[in-house]
Formats: structure tokens, sequence, C-alpha cells
């Protein structure tokens, strides 16, 4: 279970780094690759993004990755053939991360089955509120699969607890208002909001949104279980190569 | 928020989690001007004082004869400030605005109507302003651009996908989910998470009641058929919301055939069976999308028009027959606008022109006792450039020409 992984793995550290890539971004062979390098470098879990025409919720460096995995002849078949490959050979906790679309193009229960039976261990789904998500959530739950809901600085504390008791895994906190992969003022203010965040809930926390230095990491230590790295691995990637990614990796977790 | 916003199997709010305290706001300042009849007074005064309402109904007598049928009559939109509809649905939301206390607007626009409407009620009412437009919009529909500009606006030109109006939805969002305490998104059709679909209908609604009565006050009867051109739905569904609850009154809805059936060719979602259900742009709708439930490709003479997907509310009405739907092809559409042109001295935006074109096809077979409406939604002249290719005026070539000439040695 991906909490008690979590639990079990925070004995041994102080913080834990989820990472993330956009699956057949540039290509399929890449991504497996990159998988390797991050799982090399130390990563604790990953997020596998399924790539969707519309992704509201992100900015333009995993927007560009979604478009252009898209336009490579990313599709649904193999991004889950690909992620089914990567569980098998990685030993840590891979979840999916896409829009709903995705999931109701399919059929909802049988995306969420097939999640079961690849090894994928939970799912963030961020245009899907608990209030849409009634068959999504039983499906997960009928599998003992983890939603992972998210917090904001906006939400306010009882909404925190209602999206809580409708999570499983661990909470995802986005640092600051906005889209993925802009910069993040990591201050005070964020210090307060992670302890509202922590007073509401039992999970675990991560903490991700424009992470992308050991400093960043630094500051998150105390304040949240995990740091999520994003668009910076995708910019790595994209300006010194795949090769470059497990040494970028390597300098957030030293 | 306090309802669900569903229609049928459609509509809902697929909302990121950040816009939640956002939307529950909205509602709150959505319904409570609903249940305030000051505030629909209000309404009404500043359209009838800052745009031209009551818009008028226009008798098409040449346009009857020609086709010797049911007689024609047309709702004209067009006379708007602005030259659509679309400034209905904006001022109201910015009287909203105003109650919500934001001081900034942004918009998404296609054909650039609803950005100008908004860069308009944004300099009335004092608001920064900043319209997202897809960068090949930007392109087809310049005139727009320029005096959207020319009020102050910040015109984002969006490079993303296909470059139209979806993705400036999904830009606009981006904007929002950043700028959310000081900034209303003006969404600018019947489409989108609820309360949009909903309040945009409430607040076009102003066409159909005035219609309605302008109808039976002019002929004594009720039309047989009401025809708007489909694009998100918003003109369609101010018109036809006048005459729901006439049994009597058919409802046509009419979305861009573009080049014809197949996928990538047009932007028919409900008349055609190419789109099926799905969820983006935060509401459940049909969408023309492949079976990963990835957009595809759309295509429209009108940019208006050209859109994945269709409001809920009418896709609902689609599902329990209470609306019908056709497509009215590119070369149709430019042909009745032609005639329109010529036989009434009107000039119906490309867009509005869909509507017109299927009115056409129906009424010579209707009896001369029966009474069409065409909803107007808007005037054509942001299509000069679009048009003028259409029908390959040699005399527009040779002053865009010229006038590019004279740029060059300036
Ligand atoms: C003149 C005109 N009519 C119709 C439309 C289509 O929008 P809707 O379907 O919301 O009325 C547009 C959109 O830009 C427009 O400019």
């Amino acid at each position: 279970m991906l909490k008690s992984y979590i639990r079990a793995r925070r004995q041994q550290k102080d913080l834990l780094l989820m990472t993330h890539i956009v699956l057949g971004y540039p290509n399929f062979d890449d991504s497996l690759r990159v998988v390797e390098q991050m799982v090399e470098a130390g990563v604790d879990l990953m997020e596998l993004q399924i790539p969707f025409s519309e992704p509201m919720a992100d900015g333009p460096v995993i927007l560009h990755a979604n478009a252009e995995a898209i336009k490579a002849g990313a599709t649904v078949d193999k991004s889950l053939e690909i992620a089914e490959q990567i569980t098998r050979r990685f030993d840590i906790p891979f979840l999916f991360m896409t829009y709903f679309n995705i999931l109701y193009a399919r059929g909802v229960d049988k995306f969420v089955d097939e999640m079961k039976s690849i090894g994928i261990q939970g799912a963030i789904v961020p245009d899907l509120p608990p209030e849409e998500g009634e068959e999504y959530l039983a499906a997960m739950k009928r599998n003992a699969l983890s939603p992972i809901h998210i917090y904001t600085p906006n939400t306010p504390d009882a909404r925190m607890r209602q999206l809580s008791d409708q999570s499983d895994g661990f909470i995802y906190t986005v640092a600051r208002k906005g889209v993925t992969g802009k910069d993040t003022q990591f201050s005070d203010e964020l210090g307060d909001y992670l302890a509202r965040c922590r007073a509401s809930t039992d999970l675990p926390l991560a903490l991700g949104f424009g992470v992308k230095s050991k400093a960043d990491m630094d500051f998150i230590r105390g304040h949240a279980d995990i740091a999520v790295v994003g668009s910076e691995t995708i910019r790595v990637m994209e300006r010194e190569g795949v090769e470059a990614v497990k040494g970028f990796i390597q300098t957030l977790v030293a | 928020m306090k309802y669900s916003g569903y229609h049928g199997r459609f509509g809902g709010a697929f909302i990121p989690e950040i816009l939640v305290p956002t939307f529950d706001e909205l509602e709150a300042a959505y319904l409570e001007a609903k249940a305030d009849p000051a505030f629909w007074q209000e309404y009404e005064q500043l359209m009838s004082t800052y745009s031209c309402r009551a818009t008028p109904i226009t008798y098409a007598e040449n346009l009857t004869k020609y086709f010797g049928g049911a007689q024609i009559y047309i709702k004209r939109e067009d006379l708007n400030h602005t030259g659509a509809h679309k400034a209905n649905n904006v001022m109201g939301q910015g009287l909203l605005t105003k109650r919500m206390g934001k001081k900034r607007v942004i918009a998404e626009t296609g054909a650039g109507q609803h950005g100008v409407a908004t860069a308009t009620m944004a300099a009335k009412f004092g608001f920064d302003c900043t319209i997202y437009m897809g960068a090949v919009d930007v392109a087809r529909q310049r005139p727009n651009v320029f005096w959207m500009e020319q009020m102050g606006a910040t015109v984002v030109a969006v490079e993303d996908g296909s470059a139209t109006l979806k993705d400036a939805i999904n830009e606009a969002f981006r904007d929002w989910v950043t700028n959310m305490d000081d900034t209303h998104y003006v969404l600018g059709t019947a489409c989108g998470p609820y309360p949009f679909p909903d309040m945009v209908s409430w607040l076009q609604s102003i066409i159909g009641k005035e219609a309605r009565e302008q109808m039976l006050e002019r002929t004594g009867q009720l039309p047989s058929r009401c025809y708007a051109c489909v694009g998100g739905g918003s003109n369609a569904m101010g018109l036809f919301g006048g005459f729901f609850e006439d049994e009597s009154v058919q409802l046509v809805g009419v979305e861009a055939g573009g080049h014809g059936r197949g996928i990538g060719q047009h932007a028919v979602r409900l008349a055609y069976d190419d789109a099926t259900v799905g969820v983006a742009q935060g509401y459940k709708t049909y969408f023309l999308q492949n079976t990963d439930g990835q957009m595809q490709e759309t295509h429209s003479v009108s940019a208006g028009l050209d859109y994945v997907g269709v409001s809920p509310i009418l896709a609902a009405l689609h599902e329990s027959k209470r609306v019908r739907f056709e497509a009215a092809t590119d070369a149709e559409v430019v042909e009745a606008m032609q005639l329109t042109v010529r036989k009434e001295g009107l000039i119906p935006a490309l867009e509005t022109s869909h509507g017109f074109a299927q009115a056409f096809k129906e009424a010579p077979e209707m009896s001369k006792d029966e009474i069409i409406l065409i909803n107007q939604s808007g005037r054509a002249d942001k299509d000069i450039f679009t048009v003028a290719d259409a029908i390959d005026d040699p005399k527009w070539k040779e002053f865009i020409i010229r006038k590019a000439e004279e740029y060059k040695r300036a």
C-alpha cells in the first residue's frame, strides 16, 4: 500500500522525492530511459502522465510535452503498455497523472481495473473533483488503489478535511496558485499553509509546483514528506539530453 | 456549489481544485442576481442605453417572395453595440464582476466578437482586460484584434494545440487559476463548467423574451420554426429560451458543416454522428474527439463556430429532441450570406449565416401562412477579409495590394 510504503521510507529519509514524466515525450524509448535514470538516482516514487490534448492545469513546459507526445503518436494503449513495462522493471511505486477524459473515453471502471492489473498504485486526476468522481472513487476503492487529491492555498480547512476523507496514499499540496512549471517563492507564508495542510489530514503530504533545486528541497524538509519535481526535469532533458537527468536528480537528493 | 449543473447527463463542473472557492463565489453571485429583480432591471437599463435593446425584428419581404414559402422574420442582434449578441452576455457578466468586487476581466475569443465585447465592457467599467485568442484566429480576424487593442485590452495570441477557440479557453483558465482573487473569467458562450452554461443562457434569454413578444405583437402568432447558428450555443440558447414552453414552435440549431462530413472537415457535434460524449474544458458534452479522448481538429469558414464542444444544455435538448440540429457547409453559408446582402441589405456574420442557410433550405417547402424567425446573431464587418476571399473579389484585392504598397513605402 502506498501510504505504508511512504511511512516506512520516511523512517529512513527525512524527505522523499517524487518525479514526473510525460509518457511518450519525446518518445517511449526515452521515457523508459528517463525512468531508469530517475530510479537509479534514488527517486522514491513517480508520476507517469498520460498525454491529453487539453491539459488545462499544466503550464507551458508540460503542455508542450503533452502536445509533442500526441503528435509523435502516443496513444493510451501504448502508454499503458509502457507503464506496465516500467512497473515490472522498477521497484518503486508509480502513479498515473492524467485528465479525466482519458479515463472516461476508455470507461472509468475499465481504466481503473487496467491500472491495477499493470501495477500502477494510484492516480492524480486534476480536473476531477470528488463531487464528479463517484464512479472513479468506487473503482479505485474496489481495486485498493490510491486516489490522490490536491490541496491549494485557496482550499478552506473544511474542504481539506473532506478531500482527505476521499483520498488515500498521500495528499498533493500545490505550493502556490497557477499552473505547473512557474517559479515559486519558498517562504514563511508557505510554511504556514503547509502547517494548515498538516493539521487537516493524517495522510503524508507531497509538495509540488515550482520545486527545482536543492535549496527548495531543504526548505520543504520538515514541512512535507515528499517533494515533487515536474517541469524542471523536462527542461533538463530538453536542454542537456536524457543522460543529464540522473545527475540533476542526484544534486537534488545529495 | 449549491447545484451540480447537470442537464440530463451533460454539464457538471470538472474544475481544478484551486478554482473550487472561485466557483462557489461565482455561483452564489449568479443565483443572487437571478433572484434579484433589481439586477435584471439594471441589466435591461444598461442594454437599452449602452447597446440597442430591444433589438428590432425585421420582416424580410424580398427573401420571403424569393423563396415563395414561409414568411421570414429576422431578430436583429447585429444591432447590438459591437455588432453581435455577445454584448448581452458580456454586459451582464460585467455587472456581476462589479458585484463580486473584482477589478480585472479575462476572456477567450474565437471570431473576436466576444473579445471586442469584453474589451468594450472593460473600458466602460474600468477593468483591466486580457483577451486570449488562438493564433489562427488572430490571423483571420485582424479588425477585431485592432479594436480590442485600441480599447486597452492585452490580446494574447495562443499558439498551442490547434491555435483556435478551445486553446484560447485553456489559456484563459491557466490565467484564472493564477489570478482568481481579483479576476473574473467572462466565458463567452453557453459552455464550460457550471454555472457558465446556465448563467450565459440566462443572460442571453433577453433575446428570446423580446422576440416572442415582438412576434406576437407584429404578426399575432408564434413562428412555427426558429433558427440559430450554434458555436458554443449562446445565441441559440438565447433565442430558444423564449420559446421552450411553446410546443408548436420548432427550434433548429445549425452547426458548421465546413467542407462536409468526416472528422476534421467540420465542427458538427450534434447533427452528424462524428462526436462522442466526453469531458473537457470543465464540462461534459459531445466533443469531436478520437477514441482515446483526444480532441480533434475542426474546420469552419467562421471562426466563431470552429469549436470541438457544444453547450451541455443543447446536448440535453438534442437528446430530448426539443431542438433539431442541422449543418450548413461553408459554400452554402457564403451563398446564403450573399443572397441576404443582395436581397435585404442585411449583412449577417459568417457564423450567423449558417442559420440563414438552413432556413433557406426549409422555407420554400413551408406554407405562406407559416412564419419563421432567424436569429441574426451578428454582422459581418469583421468578416470582410474572409468574405472577400471566399467570393474572390478583384477590386478588394487591388485595394489591399495598393494599401500594402503604401505601408511598405512608409
Ligand atoms: C456573430 C456570432 N454568432 C455566433 C457565434 C457563435 O457563438 P454562440 O454559439 O455562443 O452563439 C459567434 C461566436 O463568436 C459570433 O461571433
